[in-house]
């Protein structure tokens, strides 16, 4: 099926050439990194992750979310989903890959990284999520490759594949939960150091990895003509409104445990994000806001079934979604858990150019391995007579 | 039950590749151990303990010199370079009382202990997170108590770092060396992208000396067996109040503080 990417319009080698492009500049400026070191970021060491780490977490997510597609398709029998359920699937091997390319890019001696393999350490939550991202990607591409191999040949796929579907609904709670565990069990970070992290992820996951999807295919429809069907959008749409609503209600839980328990350690983070801390206003305030104004826009603009299902809301809406969302957990949740740091004082981190350069790098190279995927499934869905 | 050529060369085949790979694993194995490193013995005048703790006696430490006496002991016989950005690297540093002892903020504490300067290290913890985290065991803890770190293994993900509720752990952002004005020849040097500590003088306990910063602190710092009662640690704390920072989280820290 890989000669489906041989054969394709102008406009979709100009698109590889442009991620190309950017790509391009990322590992420019990850050749900086690997000469210079991790000195070029803005990291620091009291704020000692920062962009990669937190987008890595944000990706696992949107990785994990594939299942809010799988799971109704296979366990509910829905069969509306069954049209876009591969797009799910390749978005989230795409999504992986760029988790373990932020990983590498975050290591200060990525040489060494085999080191996890060569020295497995049972008690380190990272031990875990290499080994289960290692996993869902290998699942997803199993599932996806056979799945969309059986459609090519309009027969049935093999019963065998089942259990891997199943597994993967599975899989992909575990990824996000154990991507939780990192943070939630260290015990001098008030911030992360919360029962309810795992769920929080998840919630926030479900959310904003479909919306990234819809917002995807919204622009596949545009582009190609390809009509997951108007249901199906629908549908999907009900399953973000409920998960933003609880990704909400999840992050009001923290600020009410915070606050009325009146603990200073677990307020300091809340207010260091939303109103500065020890008289120290950081940049972080006003996008903090920003995202929380973003979350309860969005929410207005989805729970309403008029609005919801009117088409041309629907993408403004999963928009401010979907930065209210990176905002909070690609952005707020990281420097939160940093600042205030072990001694109570603040220390201030903002991503640097570069960093930033090698985070849109890695952004473009997720961007493109998912056109060349999409463009695979959409040309023997075309073939299929199923587009 | 007929065996087909086929079977039978398979399964020969995967005997000769048994054979020959543990052949090849038995021939390793008879190098390494020649190898320089392979065995190791203690040496006959090394230091040791059940359980190395530190209490530091904060009334015996007054001046700015006493303290710049004791980080300078340390950070010139360890080669800590000094970095003056927010990537610094430090073993050992000061900080005043609210930011050392974070959960212990006595709204009325007497002037003199609040603005006080209080020695940080790295804790030694019973349970210490950063080893809990680390995925390669580049962070260990020895059966003496003491928490150190592999340079060599190190992958630098600073989980470790983001564990530590003690900021004690530097991470070398770039090349360390250029910060270094002499270079301690006996130590080794550290490259970039890998996270480093105190090591509770472990190197220097191996040939039978005190750590660096005991050594500096004309008697304000001690150091010795906790599981002793006659060690010079556990006498101190018997007759004085004695304080550990963050206790409520479950470290057990080794370093002791008299106030």
């Amino acid at each position: 099926m890989i000669e489906k990417v041989l054969k394709g319009s102008p406009a979709f080698y100009i698109w590889l050439l442009f991620l190309g492009g950017i790509a391009s500049l990322g590992v420019f400026a990850y050749i900086f990194q690997l000469k210079y070191g991790l000195t070029i970021t803005g990291m620091s060491r009291d704020v000692s992750w920062g962009l990669y780490i937190s987008q890595f977490t944000y990706f696992v997510g949107v990785a994990a979310s594939a299942v809010m597609l799988v799971l109704p398709a296979y366990f509910h029998h829905y069969k509306k989903f069954k049209k876009m359920i591969i797009l799910g699937e390749f978005m989230a091997i795409s999504a992986v890959l760029m988790c373990m390319l932020f990983i590498v890019t975050d290591m200060g001696q990525p040489q060494r990284m085999l080191n996890v393999i060569l020295h497995p350490t049972p008690n380190s939550i990272m031990f875990y999520d290499m080994m289960v991202l290692m996993g869902y990607l290998f699942i997803n591409a199993l599932v996806g490759w056979v799945t969309l191999e059986a459609e090519r040949h309009d027969v049935d796929p093999p019963k065998r594949i089942k259990f891997f579907i199943y597994l993967s609904v599975v899989w992909a709670f575990s990824i996000h939960t154990v991507t939780a565990f990192l943070y939630a069990g260290l015990p001098g970070r008030h911030y992360w150091l919360t029962a309810i992290m795992a769920a929080r992820f998840l919630s926030s996951a479900f959310a904003s990895g479909p919306a990234i999807l819809l917002l995807l295919v919204i622009a596949l429809r545009r582009l190609t003509g390809f009509d997951p069907g108007r249901e199906a959008i629908q549908t999907l749409t009900k399953i973000i409104t409920y998960a933003m609503a609880i990704n909400v209600f999840f992050f009001l839980l923290e600020v009410f445990t915070a606050f009325y328990s009146g603990m200073p350690g677990h307020q300091h983070p809340l207010t260091f994000l939303f109103v500065g801390h020890d008289g120290h206003a950081s940049w972080v305030v006003g996008w903090m806001w920003t995202a929380a104004v973003l979350a309860i826009l969005s929410l207005c603009l989805l729970i309403p079934p008029q609005i919801r299902d009117n088409e041309r809301v629907l993408p403004w809406a999963l928009g401010i979604l979907v930065i209210a969302s990176w905002i909070d957990k690609g952005l707020g949740l990281l420097i939160g858990g940093f600042t205030p740091n072990p001694f109570e004082t603040v220390t201030e981190y903002a991503p640097t150019f570069p960093e930033i350069l090698v985070t849109v790098g890695v952004y473009a190279i997720g961007l493109m391995v998912l056109s060349v995927l999409w463009k695979i499934a959409l040309d023997v869905k075309k073939e299929a007579g199923t587009f | 039950m007929s065996t087909t050529r086929r079977q039978f060369l398979k399964i020969a085949g995967l005997s000769v590749f048994g054979l020959g790979a543990s052949t090849a694993l038995d021939a390793a194995d008879a190098v390494a151990k020649d190898m320089p490193g392979a065995k190791y013995e203690v040496g006959g005048k090394h230091l040791a303990a059940k359980r190395w703790a530190m209490v530091i006696d904060t009334r015996k430490l007054e001046s700015r010199e006493d303290y710049a006496r004791i980080i300078d002991a340390c950070h010139k016989v360890h080669n800590v370079p000094s970095i003056p950005t927010k990537q610094e690297i430090k073993w050992i540093w000061t900080d005043k009382y609210d930011r050392v002892f974070t959960d212990d903020m006595s709204q009325h504490l007497s002037p003199a202990v609040r603005e006080k300067d209080y020695l940080l290290l790295c804790n030694h913890c019973e349970n210490p997170p950063c080893v809990r985290v680390c995925p390669t065991k580049a962070t260990f803890k020895r059966a003496d108590g003491i928490v150190v770190m592999d340079y060599h293994r190190c992958i630098g993900c600073r989980f470790c770092m983001a564990g530590c509720p003690y900021g004690a752990r530097s991470f070398n952002f770039g090349d360390p060396r250029p910060y270094l004005k002499e270079v301690n020849p006996a130590f080794p040097t550290r490259m970039r992208g890998v996270v480093e500590k105190c090591t509770f003088c472990s190197e220097r306990l191996e040939v039978g000396l005190l750590p660096a910063c005991v050594e500096a602190s004309n008697g304000a710092i001690l150091f010795g067996d906790l599981d002793d009662p006659n060690s010079p640690v556990r006498k101190a704390l018997a007759e004085n109040f004695s304080i550990r920072r963050k206790p409520s989280i479950g470290t057990q820290p080794g370093v002791y503080y008299i106030v």
